[in-house]
């Protein structure tokens, strides 16, 4: 068993995952910083891109993103281990933690039997770690969006690692090999914040950034006119705010998380205007929520679906949140 | 979000879990929360499940009638659509649509049945059993 390892929850499985493994390994930086340093937050609307028939709609960077980026930013060697084989797959990660290793593991949430059953969705890219075996043989599993540790026996373990299908984890197993002596952070933040502002206010794509927003927007306001029912619009807007609450966001997308981190970079980086923008992404976190709580509520019946103004409600998030990037843009 | 805003609705589809949230305390501070439940999270939440087990439900009676295979009724009931299916099988999408009529299912071989029950996680008992 990994000696020492503390168990703490985080809002999101990839970021809380990275967070846990470099405290681990002696560099505490916390779970917004995960997010924060690899430039990982965002907005895409990529309609072509389809799950259960629905678009993908996504306030993050793909899977993977936050370890690349960590990896990249702050000189950490990671190791990734792939199979096509299961049952090599296991032994592996076996032999990984009879070493005392801590390992992250990615799976699918539909076959991990401690996620509530309403959770429960074929989503492989989920990220836990393991940190150990018990006397019966079960997996001693820290799963960062859990208040506590789980245990999970192998039958189970195998199945989520191997699951096929979108994004499928092919029994993707990473461990640290290697820590920089002297990660320079304050650096790596200047650059991350740098290069996200970039990639919000930037992406030559419609459909990517603040832009995306406003294009979702435009799609939002004529639903009526492309899906033929009631029920179906409700189903897809049900979608845009699900996608939007994606595991303890607060319904803001990721938004709350980042203006954590811009927070934490005021200090970091001696710039006092970080924590003006921090508060600014706090309101169109905010305003995401807004967005949220009025669209069920025209779903729930409580008022008129009126899908213009959801449209308006819509462009004032992509208001507020390009008001911070610019401001970003500017100082850093 | 302010500390003191954040809900606290006690969702059933949290099943008592929690979930960590951040927001900022009375001086603007970031600081982390747990949350038992969001009504607007909960609601979107059971409408995503409510639809799958709808479609469900209609496939199981067009099962009971003759018109499709179990593999349609596990599908949805195991919160599937046929692009997933196909991927999860490794089959084509074209073979899936044709395994659900039930005159092909009836023929299917052990095999290509035992594929269904591993991305289904069934046995083929169970895949064969009647739906009624």
């Amino acid at each position: 068993m990994t000696q020492d390892f503390q168990h703490r929850q985080a809002a999101h499985c990839e970021s809380g995952v990275v967070s846990s493994l470099l405290r681990h390994h002696g560099l505490d930086i916390s779970e917004p910083m995960a997010l924060g340093l690899s430039s990982a937050i965002t907005f895409a609307y990529i309609p072509v891109v389809k799950l259960n028939g629905l678009p993908l709609i996504a306030y993050r960077m793909p899977p993977k993103y936050i370890l690349r980026g960590i990896q990249k930013r702050l000189g950490i060697k990671f190791r990734y281990r792939k199979f096509s084989d299961p049952a090599k797959g296991m032994q592996a990660l076996d032999d990984k933690l009879a070493e005392g290793a801590l390992v992250g593991l990615q799976g699918s949430v539909f076959w991990l039997p401690y996620f509530p059953e309403d959770m429960r969705f074929h989503f492989n890219a989920h990220n836990l770690l393991v940190y150990g075996k018990n006397d019966s043989g079960d997996y001693l599993v820290s799963d960062p969006i859990f208040e506590e540790p789980v245990t999970t026996n192998a039958q189970d373990l195998q199945k989520a690692r191997f699951a096929k299908g979108a994004l499928a984890a092919k029994g993707l197993m990473y461990w640290i090999e290697s820590m920089p002596a002297e990660p320079d952070l304050a650096g790596a933040a200047r650059k991350a914040i740098r290069m996200n502002a970039k990639m919000m206010l930037k992406t030559p794509l419609p459909f990517i950034g603040i832009r995306g927003v406003r294009f979702l927007g435009k799609r939002v306001g004529r639903l009526d006119k492309t899906l033929s029912s009631s029920k179906k619009i409700k189903l897809y807007l049900g979608h845009i705010i699900r996608m939007q609450e994606e595991i303890g966001t607060g319904g803001a997308g990721f938004r709350f998380i980042y203006a954590s981190f811009l927070q934490e970079a005021a200090e970091l980086l001696n710039e006092p205007r970080l924590v003006e923008a921090s508060r600014m992404m706090t309101a169109a976190g905010d305003q995401w929520r807004r967005f949220a709580l009025e669209t069920t509520r025209m779903c729930k019946g409580k008022n008129n679906l009126d899908l213009p103004a959801l449209e308006a409600l819509m462009n004032e998030c992509a208001d507020t949140e390009a008001a911070c990037w610019r401001y970003l843009n500017e100082i850093i | 979000m302010e500390k003191d805003q954040v809900p606290q609705d006690n969702s059933s589809t949290y099943r008592g879990a929690k979930k960590l949230l951040y927001a900022v305390d009375s001086d603007g501070r970031y600081d982390t929360v747990t949350s038992n439940g969001w009504e607007v999270e909960e609601f979107v939440t059971s409408m995503a499940v409510e639809d799958l087990r709808e479609q469900a439900e209609d496939a199981r009676q067009r099962v009971l009638a003759g018109e499709t295979s179990p593999i349609e009724y596990y599908m949805y009931a195991k919160r599937m659509d046929v692009p997933a299916l196909a991927l999860a099988t490794g089959l084509f999408r074209w073979r899936v649509r044709r395994h659900m009529k039930p005159e092909v299912f009836s023929r299917l071989s052990n095999k290509l049945l035992a594929r269904y029950c591993d991305a289904f996680g069934i046995d083929i008992s169970t895949l064969k059993s009647d739906l009624s």
